[in-house]
């Protein structure tokens, strides 16, 4: 048995890199360098280039936007290991991802393990498509770290529920075409009178508003419901229940977050230094920086065998102890302290805002929005409280 | 290979657990310093030799368990929990290993089975200054007929003071290249000048002094010498890594329990936000450390090509880490901390101490730097 699995898998192997070798566009294999070079999909969907079309249709045809998704919900249905060898082989070849949905990413999971058969089969679906960009729809002015604290409340008005407002730091929230959205349905408990309702954009009332950051992008808006209709047949799991929902999919987007590190692989920051700062007697030039960077690498390489160490631990069964808080805490400082580090490393062109040589800024408005991380998905001090009550057993007042 | 301990590791982990929870509890540790510095317990080390401990690196081909470096580690750590006094650390973890590396089998014939044992304790004399450096400057062999003279001075040799044997490196006067060789203690010409340790622990300043020797006493053969050290050196930070494991996980662990006992303002301290968001931090970067300990022991054992940077991480890692849990240990137990009477102040003297062998964090994050050319 064994045997004829590791059989079967090599020849997966040997196919997937032979198609991916003559289906990729050669312009699809080139590292991404602006965020409009990835394909976001939904009603408005626009590809950049002719080769990010034909990509993403390739994959669209061999059910590869979510290759891991059964195929009943339109996914490719293959099982981990599978999925694991599309992914390195993927990677391998440097192939883009066709396309980006936090339908993908966060409300996909929360859907499979809460929503109705019925609701899987038609939104996962749309979401193996691309043809729904989903965005979400939690904090409010009023609801932020404390995010049970929410007040945009969903009246039950018979056949439907009448939302009335407001979200803020809905992530592209001027793009979407759904919003996954918490909403008070009860106020006789703080907790247990959340649900999960799925509202279409281009309903009458919804309105939004971008928010310029302080890197000068808006990459998040506000989003005000005025008296929504949304259909019974759009609430996701029980009634009231809709925190236990909320608090799952926290998990995968601490998850995603925690990864931010990883993205920039072109160049490691020593290899950045040694161009900008130079070196002497094989040195890197500045002692102080030198260091810093030591310690930088030495905590990315720890805490990159601690995340593969909690995947052995979870394949063999046992519980790692380092939790999704911790990831999600750590991944997140380790990234902002890149992005100072960065900026000491280029000295006076890092903080360039607006001139060509430095792509319109791009590194300076990468190190402000790179302060959004310990804020956004549960801040850094919530994090540190989850780890001290949950897991460390502290007691409260 | 998967970040995870086998079930036989894991046993060897308990049954080193259950053994030093019995004959070696913290308050073991205090009564050997109170009785004017003990480095040795001899009851204790007979039950560590009957568990095989001393032999759970050495080969089958020399009667030893073969059970591995990760084996080790896990009795390092346990150690480490219980801030054990004994010879593992100069003469399993150190000694033992670079009596492996040698390719002098009569020599390795004798010394494993003498070690396996019990019978013989054996330290590395290879410092020369206030800092590591794996380089030699000061001592040196030189061949007089038929004889070899030895000639230097070495600072901080771990269990000195109790060992029967001493591995001295020492540069050879006529080929410039490093050698290892190995004396008895009490040889002519040898003169100790022992010094208590902050960790209670006895380390020698050693003067040879025109020390007679033979061509049988010699661990390098060929030039190896360097190579033998470097590596032995490797595999000791990486177990004194794990040993710092268990200090911390210790200190730790201790320190919770404090928080949840301890009232002030008529509340548990620990319900206070301030300590909580410095235990939770501390609790992940000790999660840290035992993913990094655990991947350079297995590198030991398969004999990874990066044992050297897996090394400097550990050792670095496992420096800051234990830096940051013992001085937070302390402070989270107030005034109590401060007195001798409470434990908690042993850890952070042990592991100012253990950072410092073969290499503190500012010297592995010098040397990864330089590993990674910058």
């Amino acid at each position: 048995m064994e045997t004829q699995v590791k059989v079967d898998l090599t020849d997966f192997r040997l196919e997937t890199r032979k198609w991916l070798e003559e289906n990729c566009p050669k312009s699809m294999l080139e590292p991404i360098t602006d965020a409009n070079q990835l394909y976001w999909g939904g009603r408005n969907g626009e590809f950049s280039s002719k080769d990010q079309e034909i990509w993403f249709n390739r994959m669209l045809e061999k059910k590869w936007i979510v290759p891991y998704w059964e195929s009943k919900y339109g996914g490719g249905g293959l099982n981990p290991k599978q999925n694991n060898i599309l992914n390195q082989e993927m990677s391998r070849l440097g192939c883009r991802k066709p396309h980006i949905n936090f339908g993908i990413s966060m409300l996909g999971p929360a859907l499979l393990k809460f929503a109705s058969e019925e609701q899987k089969i038609y939104y996962l679906n749309q979401i193996c498509k691309g043809e729904i960009r989903w965005v979400q729809g939690y904090s409010e002015p009023n609801a932020g770290s404390d995010l049970a604290n929410l007040q945009t409340k969903a009246e039950d008005k018979g056949d439907h529920f009448l939302v009335t407002g407001s979200k803020v730091w809905t992530s592209y929230g001027d793009k979407g075409d759904f919003i996954f959205c918490l909403v008070r349905t009860s106020t006789e408990s703080k907790h247990t009178g959340i649900s999960f309702l799925l509202i279409d954009m281009n309903s009458e009332g919804i309105s939004t508003r971008p928010i310029k950051l302080i890197s000068g992008k808006s990459p998040f808006a506000e989003t005000f419901f005025d008296s929504v209709k949304v259909p019974k047949k759009n609430l996701v799991g029980t009634l009231n229940d809709g925190w236990t929902i909320a608090k799952y999919l926290l998990t995968h987007e601490r998850q995603m977050i925690g990864g931010i590190g990883d993205t920039d692989k072109k160049k490691t920051l020593s290899e950045v230094a040694i161009d900008s700062i130079g070196v002497t007697d094989k040195l890197l030039s500045n002692a102080s920086i030198r260091s810093k960077i030591a310690n930088l690498e030495m905590n990315e390489k720890v805490f990159e065998l601690t995340i593969q160490r909690a995947l052995d631990e979870h394949k063999a069964g046992n519980n790692s102890g380092a939790v999704s808080s911790f990831f999600k805490y750590y991944g997140t400082e380790l990234a902002m302290q890149k992005e100072e580090l960065r900026l000491e490393v280029n000295g006076f062109s890092s903080t360039e805002w607006t001139s060509e040589e430095s792509n319109n800024g791009r590194e300076a408005r990468y190190f402000n929005r790179s302060k959004g991380h310990s804020i956004e998905g549960g801040t850094h001090e919530v994090q540190l409280n989850i780890i001290a009550k949950r897991v460390l057993g502290l007691p409260s007042k | 290979m998967a970040l995870v301990i086998n079930e036989e590791q894991k046993m060897l982990k308990s049954s080193a657990k259950e053994l030093l929870d019995l004959k070696s509890p913290i308050s073991h540790m205090r009564e050997l310093r109170d009785d004017n510095y003990n480095q040795f317990d001899v009851d204790l080390w007979k039950e560590m030799v009957e568990m095989g401990w001393t032999a759970l690196t050495i080969p089958e081909q020399y009667n030893g368990l073969n059970f591995g470096y990760v084996g080790l580690g896990q009795v390092l750590e346990e150690m480490g929990r219980k801030l054990t006094v004994s010879p593992m650390i100069s003469t399993v973890l150190v000694s033992t290993t670079l009596i492996s590396l040698s390719k002098n089998e009569v020599l390795k014939r004798k010394l494993f089975d003498e070690i396996m044992n019990g019978k013989k304790l054996c330290s590395l004399a290879h410092e020369e200054s206030s800092h590591h450096n794996p380089n030699i400057n000061s001592s040196i062999v030189s061949k007089n007929d038929e004889k070899f003279i030895l000639n230097g001075k070495k600072r901080f040799v771990i269990d000195g003071s109790i060992s029967d044997y001493l591995i001295i490196s020492a540069n050879n006067e006529s080929s410039g290249t490093l050698e290892l060789i190995i004396l008895d203690s009490k040889s002519k010409g040898i003169t100790f000048n022992n010094k208590v340790h902050m960790d209670s622990k006895n380390y020698s300043d050693i003067s040879f002094n025109n020390v007679e020797f033979s061509n049988n006493d010699f661990l390098s053969s060929n030039d190896d010498g360097q190579k033998l050290l470097s590596k032995t050196i490797d595999i000791a930070c990486i177990g004194l890594a794990a040993e710092m494991l268990g200090n911390i996980q210790q200190a730790f662990e201790m320190t919770m329990e404090y928080l949840k006992e301890r009232e002030q303002f008529g509340v548990k301290i620990g319900s206070f936000q301030s300590l909580q968001h410095r235990s939770a931090i501390m609790f992940g970067e000790i999660e840290l450390c035992k993913s990094i300990v655990l991947k350079a022991l297995q590198a030991i054992d398969s004999d990874d090509e990066n044992l050297p940077e897996l090394a400097s991480l550990a050792k670095s890692k496992l420096g800051l880490t234990s830096k940051l849990v013992t001085n937070e240990a302390v402070q989270m137990h107030g005034g109590i901390g401060m007195t001798d009477d409470s434990d908690i102040g042993f850890f952070l003297k042990k592991t100012r101490v253990t950072q410092r062998i073969f290499g503190d964090s500012n010297y592995h994050l010098d040397r990864l730097a330089k590993i990674n050319n910058y």
